[in-house]
Parts: structure tokens; C-alpha cells; sequence
């Protein structure tokens, strides 16, 4: 039916799987303390960090890798793994992009990145990681005039020791779950944003996240806190090289919402999904999770996932505040070998508390993609709304989708409404694109981008085509 | 301008068309008439490539071109046009976006630039004007929810949008009243030239006396048994297949 083959595309498939070949400098492999005494010192940290971080670490020993995913997981040996690595020479972030090694720059640019200010997307402002360090942040004074502080955790720590303190570890607990604690304890770089009360963030902020060197996991930090009546929009992008080995993503995000409040956080998840027969590939084990603390507060969660070769995250809101509302919109994903289990929490604890989800999973080859969630209405939760929608679309008949929703309701005062639906793209859609002249993968991407739509309309702008593209890019090779 | 030979097509494993043989010219309206299950759909469907509408022999050439070797999306862009029975809905994409990316297709294999798109927009209201389209009904997914009525003005107006050169409309009248038929009817003869040709597949005389063909073939267990002019359609109105 149509002569696209496999080979026409599974060279340009993955456009960033590129190394940058630049002298890395990494500690010793393994887990323990002496490994968490050496980051906490790479990263210039107080004492009361260290000890958050080694406290973080007695716990761990204690606990095992969380097995409730549907997912198969080779057995990862923590010991055989590099924490912390950094491009050569790396004393100190440097003050200004002239500082910067060349070749991080061109890193950058090849991925569409630009950080050059004159260069750089209009209004928005990035902090660029790098394995483990933040290589570059743009905007960081113009943001600090209004009182925005956008900056790597690590500095973060050093520069406003009160905010960190005050609020790390207060949406996830250390002891959440194995791989929250362990980012607890080796945590290396991340974004840290603090918006003050009353400012409308006029930038978006993102964070590209980038891991190069091998046998390193990236253990990502992020924090953002948005003070009473204020605004932010935040992105984030990752891309990792191919490489026939696994790699480890293992990210904390907490986002701290407080009254009037509102966050969005948008993901574009590209990271390397391995190859066509399902070798190598990330596994990108993450826990984000959104505090709406104040009243009127808002979290808004919008996930574009298309890498990995195994997502496992929930990204989650807890509505504390009364009349909070949390969103968790997603696409998610999988062709070929991937894994998917993703969906996300809602935990309705006061009043008058909405929630909203829509996602849309989307499996190809021999894949796999579950949605896994949760919507629970404590017993103050009076008058609370939820409003859920799943649907799968199915490519070829080999790949798998499984809906796994629960919910617990302790208020008899609230109402929860469920949606779902699974489809197959049809031969007959696919045909009648192409009696119009679009080729089998036109034709498809045209369908599946319809069937996410409503999604992809949730992104900042300057995304939202780059994710329609990625829609595509991710499915090719899927049709025929 | 097309030429079907010795034709034999078989739909899951039975044979539907026998020894087809049709010759259409260049500016010429053919109708194609017959029973139910004489094989009228299927010598649409498989001049347009869907699959599973396996040729077992025979030949047919395209403006002298091998048909029957090219991908579905190549027909379309070779010029054949097939105006579908039943229009298919595309949940999620609007028709505008829909319509605009068709007609991309069809530039960049004439290797013109994308449409811009003020051209664009003009271009549609145009078009669905002649088809009384309203405007509102581009914003809406394609073909999902429209009536029976504004799926085959959808499908004329595409028709409109390629310029193809080989038109093949399957009961195209099905499912319009009589206002809707001429409206399409009008529209559809506005497409007739000298360089493009029809195929007409239909059950009824009515769409015929709006658009008048130049021959009429009558359809009988997959291969034509009479050949005629207008007349024949009327003939058969009066008197039935047998």
C-alpha cells in the first residue's frame, strides 16, 4: 500500500542524538557517602544541605525500587553509575556567555536552543543544563529587575538559603519513594524560580536539560514558587545522545502555588527512546509534584512525552487551598520498544477545588502505554469537581494501551466525572487522506495530531508547532 | 486519457470485476448504472488504490502512465479524483487546516510554494460559495457531525480545490435533497472542460439530467453489458435493470 520503508527515516529519526566531544569531569562511580560529600562540596553547599542530603541518604537504604509499574525495567545497579559529571575545568558557573566554552554554545544551537541574548526566542529565558551543571542562564537580570529570580538550584541554595530551606522537600517528601530519595541525596542541577507577589512573569522560563556524558545519571532538581497573586509560565525540554546503554533520568520537581497564584509548566520530554529493536534509550523515573497551597491557587500541568525508552512519572497537584484548581494535560508517546506509565494525581483536600485531565496516549510498533491516575476528595473536600478524560489511539495491532484510572472520595458533597475512549486509526481515514494526495505519514501525522489536539493547544506558542512536529517525527515508520 | 483492459478484481478473495473493459476520453462524461452489487464501488475504489482490492489481471493506464503500480497519494497527485460514497471523518482536524494541507500536497508536487495564507482564504470563500458552504463550517472537524448534504459538497469542493483531471464520483447524489443536488449539480458543471473527465456512478436518473453524460454504461456482475447514450439512463429509469 505505500512504499515507505523503515530505512528511509531511522537515520534522521532522533536529529539529537549527536555527543559533544568535550572533556568531562566526573567522581568516582558509585553510591555512597563519601560520592554525596564530594557533589555537596562541587556545588559549594552549606552544611545544612549536606546534611538534608545525607539524611536523605540513610533512609534509602532502607528502601527498594518501586515495582508498581507496568513496565519492564532492567535491574539498575546504582553502584555501576557516575552522579556527577561536568564539562572539564568547571570550577564556577561562568558570569557571562562570552565565559562559556565554545563548544557548549554550538551544543545549544545544534539543538535549537540559542543562548546568545541577540539570538535567543523573544521573551523567553533559559537556563541550559548540562549533565550536571547549569551551563548558561539568558535574561537573569532583566528578571532580577522586577524581582524574579530565575537561576540554577545550585545557586539557588548559595543566594537565597531561606526560600530553598523554606520549601525544598515540602511537596515531595524525602522519603517519598525510592528514586524521590535518592534524588534527595545526589541531586545535581536544576532550575529555581521564585516569583514575587503580585508580578505577572513577562518571559517564559525554561530549562533545557541535556545529558551527554555516558554511564551518567542526571538527577534533576527544580523548585519553582509562585508568591501570592503571581504568574509564571515554565517549559522544559530534554534531549540525551544515542547510545546502546540506558541512561537515568531521575528528577524532583516541586512547584509551591500560593493564594491567587498561578503556575503553568509545560514538557516537552524528547529524551532518546533507543532504537527501533528497543536497545538503549533513557529511563526517565520522575516525580513532580504541585503544592496549591493558597486559596484561588492554580497548577497547570501540560506534558508533551515522546522519549524515553521508559517514562514512569505522575505529575501531580495537591489542592490544599480552597477554591484551588490543578490541570494535567498529556500526550504521551510510544513507538517501537518504549514504555509508558504516566498519568498524574489529583488529591482534592479543601474546598471547592477543581481538577481537570485530559490525556491522550498514543501507541505504535510494540509499545506500551498505560495510564495510571488518581483522583482523591478528602473528606473536607466539599463541592469538589473532577473532570477526566482518557483516550488511546492505537497504530498497528502489535503495540498495547492500558487505562488504569482510580479514585477515592471520602466528601459525598463532590462529583467526579470519567471519560474514556480507545480508537485505532482507521485504514479508511488513512485512504482518504491519501486519495487527496498525502503520503502514508502525512496522512497519519494529520490524524494524530487532530486526535491530540486539545493538548497541544494548552502549549506556550513558540511550542506548539515544534510539538506538532514532534508528534509526527516520533510516529514515523509506524504506518504500513 | 484512461484505458482499463481486461480487468479482474478480487475483494477478500472474490472476484468482483471481469474482464472490465472501458475506454474514457479526454472532456468526456462517463455514467456508470446498474444494480446493487454489480461492482460499480469497486471499479472506484480500485482505480483509486485502496487496498485490499487485489487486481488479479488487466491493465489501466492514466494519461498514458501504468495506473496501477502507484501509490493511492500518487494517483491523487496524477489527477484522479475519487469523490467518496460515504466522506470520512477526521476528528480533531479542522476542515480548513484539513483543506489547506491537501492543496499543499498538490503544490509541492508541482514543486510550487505552500499557498499563503490570505490567497488561501479567499481561494475557499470563493469555492464555497458556489456550493453554499457556509464559511463556519471550515472551523468545524472534517466531515464529523456534517449532514449527509454537507459531507458531498465537502467532497465537490475538494474536487474543486485539486483541479483534477480524472473525476470519479461514487453516488455522489445519495443523501442530497433537491436543492442541495442542483446547487452541486451547478457546480460540478462548472468543473466540466474540455481536458477533464468524468466517471459517474450512480442508481438514479436524477443527478444525470442535471449533468449530462456522454455515454452511459449499464453494470452487471462486474462487467458493462450495454453501452449507450443519455437515453439508455432514461431508459433504465423507466423499464429497470432487467
Amino acid at each position: 500500500m505505500n512504499k515507505v520503508s523503515k530505512d528511509n527515516f531511522t537515520q534522521e529519526k532522533y536529529k539529537y542524538g549527536f555527543v559533544t566531544e568535550i572533556e568531562s569531569e566526573k567522581i568516582p562511580k558509585g553510591l555512597n557517602e563519601d560520592v554525596i560529600k564530594l557533589i555537596s562540596k562541587k556545588k559549594n553547599e552549606p552544611e545544612w544541605m549536606l546534611e538534608w542530603r545525607l539524611s536523605a541518604f540513610k533512609r534509602l537504604e532502607n528502601m527498594s525500587v518501586p515495582k508498581w509499574a507496568k513496565a519492564e525495567i532492567d535491574e539498575i545497579d546504582f553502584q555501576d553509575l557516575y552522579y556527577y559529571s561536568s564539562p572539564k575545568d568547571f570550577k564556577e558557573k561562568p558570569k557571562s556567555l562570552d565565559e562559556v566554552d565554545p563548544k557548549l554554545l554550538e551544543t545549544y544551537e545544534k539543538l535549537g536552543i540559542p543562548l546568545k541574548e541577540q539570538k535567543v526566542l523573544a521573551g523567553v529565558a533559559v537556563d541550559a543544563v548540562f549533565d550536571s551543571v547549569s551551563v548558561a542562564t539568558t535574561f537573569k537580570e532583566k528578571l532580577n529587575e522586577i524581582g524574579v529570580i530565575f537561576c540554577p538550584i545550585s545557586e539557588a541554595i548559595q543566594k537565597h538559603p531561606e526560600l530553598v530551606k523554606k520549601y525544598i522537600g515540602s511537596v515531595i517528601p524525602v522519603t517519598d519513594h525510592f528514586y524521590a530519595t535518592l534524588n534527595s541525596a545526589v541531586f545535581s542541577d536544576g532550575s529555581f524560580v521564585y516569583i514575587p507577589k503580585g508580578v505577572k512573569c513577562p518571559m517564559e522560563l525554561s530549562t533545557y536539560f541535556r545529558i551527554n556524558a555516558s554511564e551518567t545519571g542526571q538527577f534533576e532538581r527544580t523548585l519553582i514558587i509562585a508568591d501570592e497573586g503571581s504568574y509564571v509560565s515554565y517549559l522544559e525540554g530534554c534531549t540525551a545522545p544515542m547510545r546502546d546503554e540506558n541512561q537515568l533520568h531521575a528528577a524532583n520537581v516541586e512547584l509551591v502555588a500560593l493564594d491567587d497564584a498561578e503556575i503553568k509548566y509545560s514538557t516537552v520530554q524528547n529524551w532518546y527512546p533507543g532504537d527501533e529493536n528497543g536497545k538503549g534509550g533513557i529511563y526517565n523515573f520522575v516525580t513532580k509534584r504541585g503544592l496549591c497551597k493558597g486559596k484561588n491557587s492554580k497548577i497547570s500541568w501540560t506534558q508533551i512525552e515522546t522519549g524515553s525508552a521508559i517514562t514512569w512519572k505522575y505529575p501531580s497537584c495537591i489542592l490544599r487551598g480552597d477554591n484551588s484548581t490543578g490541570e494535567f494535560y498529556s500526550v504521551a508517546i510510544t513507538n517501537n520498544y518504549q514504555q509508558a506509565d504516566t498519568g498524574t494525581k489529583m488529591i482534592h483536600l479543601g474546598k471547592n477545588t477543581k481538577s481537570r485531565i485530559i490525556s491522550k496516549g498514543i501507541s505504535a510498533g510494540k509499545s506500551s502505554n498505560t495510564y495510571r491516575g488518581l483522583v482523591s476528595f478528602h473528606k473536607k473536600a466539599k463541592n469538589a469537581k473532577n473532570f477526566t478524560q482518557c483516550d488511546s489511539l492505537l497504530v498497528g495491532s502489535e503495540c498495547k494501551a492500558n487505562t488504569i484510572p482510580l479514585t477515592e472520595n471520602s466528601s459525598n458533597s463532590s462529583s467526579i466525572e470519567h471519560e474514556a475512549t480507545t480508537s485505532k486509526i482507521s485504514d479508511e481515514q488513512l485512504f482518504y487522506c491519501m486519495q487527496r494526495g498525502l503520503d502514508a505519514e502525512e496522512a497519519q501525522s494529520l490524524i494524530v495530531n487532530g486526535f491530540c489536539k486539545e493538548v497541544l493547544q494548552k502549549l506556550p506558542m513558540e511550542f506548539a508547532v515544534e510539538a506538532q512536529k514532534l508528534v509526527s517525527i516520533s510516529l514515523e515508520g509506524s504506518v504500513g | 486519457m484512461l484505458e482499463i483492459k481486461n480487468l479482474n478484481v478480487t475483494v477478500e478473495e472474490k472476484q468482483i470485476l471481469k474482464n472490465l473493459n472501458l475506454n474514457i476520453g479526454k472532456g468526456e462524461v462517463h455514467a456508470i448504472m446498474g444494480p446493487n452489487g454489480s461492482g460499480k464501488s469497486t471499479i472506484a475504489h480500485t482505480l483509486a488504490g485502496k487496498p485490499n482490492y487485489n487486481v488479479e489481471s488487466g491493465a489501466v493506464n492514466l494519461n498514458g502512465e501504468d495506473l496501477l503500480s502507484k501509490d493511492p497519494y500518487e494517483r491523487s497527485l496524477n489527477g484522479l479524483f475519487l469523490a467518496f460514497q460515504y466522506p470520512i471523518e477526521l476528528p480533531g482536524v479542522t476542515n480548513a487546516s484539513y483543506l489547506k494541507q491537501i492543496v499543499n500536497a498538490h503544490r509541492k508536487s508541482r514543486k510550487e510554494t505552500p499557498i499563503d495564507a490570505g490567497e488561501f482564504l479567499k481561494i475557499l470563500k470563493e469555492k464555497s460559495k458556489l456550493l453554499d458552504i457556509p464559511m463556519d463550517m471550515h472551523s468545524r472537524f472534517v466531515n464529523a457531525g456534517f449532514s449527509g448534504g454537507e459531507k458531498k459538497k465537502n467532497e465537490v469542493l475538494q474536487m474543486d480545490l485539486l483541479n483534477p483531471s480524472l473525476i470519479i464520483m461514487d453516488e455522489t447524489d445519495s443523501g442530497l435533497d433537491v436543492d442541495a443536488l442542483k446547487t452541486t449539480a451547478d457546480a460540478i458543471n462548472k468543473l466540466r472542460n474540455d481536458e477533464r473527465s468524468f466517471i459517474i456512478i450512480t442508481h438514479y436518473l436524477r443527478l444525470l439530467e442535471y449533468i449530462e453524460p456522454d455515454y452511459v454504461h449499464v453494470f452487471q456482475n462486474g462487467s458493462v453489458i450495454e453501452t449507450g447514450d443519455k437515453t439508455l439512463a432514461s431508459r433504465i429509469d423507466q423499464e429497470g435493470y432487467s
